[in-house]
């Protein structure tokens, strides 16, 4: 998928004005953080809070051992006649879809909702190939006859409203027209169930892969993963290579988390393992899976100050909690991944050049560590990400020489006090409206600050002249 | 949030950093830091030297010039017996990004984590510190107020208990719970004008809820959510209601002498 996220600042600017983003995404955000209050701490707060320092010491204890973990994981998956392919990048990950599409004399596939397909673009991959694909998520699916791409981790459609995907399904799918939502959903599972029956392959992603016995680990709530990853005769996952867990027991775990920290669900409503290809005996099931682990700049980050954010499990807590995102958006994000998680990895994945507005996409409030259920210090690795920014010389000249003056200032108490003096009298000269240069945001939706006649040290120093007469 | 060991700050000397904002901005609050400690019978001093932490610089990314300033901190404070400051923030910039600002440089990280064990909060140092969760103090008039938890305070220090506690011993004083208290306005230092346009729809959310909630002011611990509130509440000519606990708890104490 394209970057486009040194857009950020004008795309959100377009996103803050159209009201019917910001009823969807208010709405979505704040119904997915409530529930998710009540499903982390449904057994009490101590619980809650016990569930994410495990959640978070697997996925360290995951990552500080990936090298190995990866090679049982091969191996463990190969024993379950999975077959294994590694793919460093976007176009080599696709190119191995095509082969196995090829392979298989494929026309036709569905798939299961994927964020590493959206880094990859897979979808347009396949169908310049000529082969038809349909994303079966309702999400997905709605995102697709749009022509959009996901605007949220969990929830792909949170930026649209009900008018607007009753609208789109008339115009795109002929749906008959209805208000009603039931009626929508069961419309689009008519039109989907045609086409598992139909399929040659189904696409999905991963939620974990289990090292210790080479399962693939996936949750759903609409059951159209189970149908994509049992009925076509090939099942293709695509799966990060962060995703690697140790244990069966590590994995039950994690998908208690996930889902609380996604949906406030204790579990989703289907659980899934997937531990390999129809074996002799068994009735259904894929005749060939594959499993494409994707690097795709994973690797880059691992040896880095930045590892941790290796860890995520995409729930998108940190999403729905984020007040930038309540507003933004998450297309604003310009890439796959949106939210304060999306503002790491974005610049982590498709370079800081990239990306440059992202970092600074945050008031630090810390709300997306709180809510993290592995517990990424996204603050601070923002504030890693900004001092980069600094360092490479990708920070804007008026800031640059901005801060040095404003440094020189505060290093000495002299200068300190003539330009907070200097500033009082400014501010009542001239009674600012507005704010001038970069300063002007300021002003834009606050009244100017007024500086006080006489400062703290000025006061104090009265004080101290006039002897301690101060009420006490 | 574990809450580290720390000496005791009882008996000591006080000295008062009292942050930029509040020094050029909002001096009254100072005083009203000064007039609570005394009340308290704590002894406070203000070394003249002081000018900023350092954070404006360090949140933009600009570690030199902010290393720069927080040395000048360091050494300006290298005397003080305990450190209090009317700002979750500023005192979150001391205690949690000081030792990481100078890592390069063992000394001066060893007198930053030094310093970082008596830098305190105005009212953890009250409530945690000194062990008193009751000032006696009482309103001149009834009011009624919800609570702002400025979010480096909340999530870095962990201060939303201390501020309630006085708050709620408040005589005259009716504080409501307040679902929006957590949320930030959207300041966020130079993010309010790099990202003038997020910040103003996150400050207009924050508005709005203020006026949802009917309190007759919000209280906070941070002049620069105040400013950004009161500023913007301004700009929409409404009366600016934002109050910093500082200032509230000096009127329930000069309520009740």
């Amino acid at each position: 998928m394209k970057v486009q996220s040194n857009q950020f600042i004008p795309a959100a600017r377009i996103a803050i004005q159209d009201i019917d983003l910001q009823t969807a995404v208010s709405q979505g955000t704040s119904t997915a953080f409530a529930k998710r209050q009540a499903g982390m701490f449904a057994h009490g707060h101590e619980h809650g809070q016990t569930l994410r320092q495990q959640a978070a010491a697997i996925k360290r204890h995951a990552l500080n051992h990936l090298p190995d973990l990866l090679e049982q994981a091969e191996a463990n998956m190969q024993a379950n006649g999975i077959r294994v392919l590694w793919a460093v990048d976007a176009a080599e990950a696709n190119r191995y879809v095509l082969d196995i599409a090829r392979r298989h004399a494929v026309d036709a596939v569905v798939k299961a909702k994927s964020m590493v397909t959206e880094e990859t673009g897979l979808n347009q991959a396949l169908e310049a190939a000529g082969i038809d694909v349909l994303e079966t998520d309702l999400g997905e699916y709605i995102v697709q006859l749009g022509g959009e791409t996901p605007s949220h981790i969990v929830a792909p459609i949170v930026h649209k409203t009900k008018a607007g995907i009753r609208d789109l399904l008339i115009e795109k799918a002929n749906m008959p027209p209805t208000d009603d939502v039931n009626e929508m959903t069961d419309f689009a599972r008519e039109t989907l169930r045609q086409r598992f029956l139909t399929a040659d392959m189904g696409v999905s992603g991963g939620n974990f892969i289990v090292a210790e016995t080479g399962a693939i680990g996936l949750v759903s709530n609409e059951g159209n993963i189970r149908l994509v990853t049992s009925l076509p005769r090939v099942h293709v996952a695509l799966v990060g290579i962060e995703k690697i867990v140790p244990t069966v027991a590590d994995y039950a775990l994690l998908t208690q988390v996930l889902p609380r920290s996604a949906t406030g669900q204790a579990l989703t409503v289907y659980t899934h393992m997937v531990n390999g290809p129809r074996q002799p005996g068994e009735n259904d099931g894929p005749e060939h899976v594959y499993v494409i682990m994707v690097d795709n700049g994973r690797s880059q980050i691992y040896n880095t100050d930045y590892c941790e954010a290796l860890a995520c499990i995409r729930c998108g807590a940190c999403l729905n909690g984020c007040p930038i995102y309540q507003v933004a958006g998450g297309h604003a994000y310009g890439w796959v991944y949106s939210g304060p998680i999306g503002a790491v990895i974005t610049p982590l994945l498709t370079g800081l050049e990239n990306a440059t507005p992202l970092p600074h996409a945050s008031t630090l409030c810390g709300m997306c560590k709180e809510v993290c259920p592995v517990d990424i210090d996204i603050p601070r690795m923002l504030l890693d990400l900004r001092h980069e920014l600094v360092q490479q010389g990708q920070s804007d000249t008026v800031w640059n020489v901005g801060m040095r003056a404003w440094a020189f200032g505060n290093r000495s108490p002299g200068r300190f006090g003539l330009g907070s003096k200097l500033a009082a009298k400014l501010s009542r000269w001239l009674k600012p409206k507005s704010l001038p240069g970069p300063l002007r945001g300021w002003t834009q939706a606050r009244s100017a600050p007024r500086f006080a006649p006489k400062s703290f040290h000025q006061l104090w120093q009265e004080r101290e002249k006039g002897g301690d007469n101060e009420q006490s | 949030m574990i809450k580290t060991e720390r000496p005791s700050p009882k008996g000591k000397r006080v000295s008062l950093f009292v942050t930029c904002l509040v020094d050029m901005l909002h001096p009254d609050t100072g005083l009203s830091v000064v007039a609570v400690l005394e009340h308290l019978g704590v002894a406070v001093d203000f070394p003249a030297g002081q000018t900023c932490c350092g954070q404006p610089a360090f949140n933009a990314g600009y570690r030199r010039e902010a290393r720069q300033v927080a040395r000048h901190f360091v050494e300006t404070f290298r005397q003080a017996e305990v450190i209090v400051t009317p700002s979750g923030s500023c005192a979150a910039m001391v205690r949690h990004e000081y030792p990481r600002l100078f890592a390069n440089d063992a000394a001066l990280q060893a007198e930053a984590e030094q310093l970082a064990t008596i830098t305190w909060e105005f009212t953890e140092f009250i409530v945690d510190g000194l062990g008193i969760s009751d000032l006696q103090a009482r309103l001149p008039q009834p009011q009624t107020a919800v609570c702002h938890h400025a979010c480096h305070g909340l999530r870095l220090l962990n201060l939303k208990e201390a501020a309630e506690t006085l708050l709620t011993n408040t005589e005259n004083l009716s504080l409501q719970s307040w679902d929006n208290s957590e949320i930030c306005c959207g300041f966020g230092g130079l993010f309010s004008v790099k990202m003038a346009d997020v910040s103003e729809a996150m400050l207009h959310k924050k508005l709005a809820h203020i006026a949802d909630s009917g309190a007759g002011c919000v209280v906070t611990g941070d002049i620069s959510c105040l400013m950004h509130m009161n500023g913007g509440l301004e700009k929409q000519g409404k009366r600016p209601c934002v109050r910093h606990i500082a200032d509230l708890l000096a009127d329930g104490i000069r309520g009740q002498s």
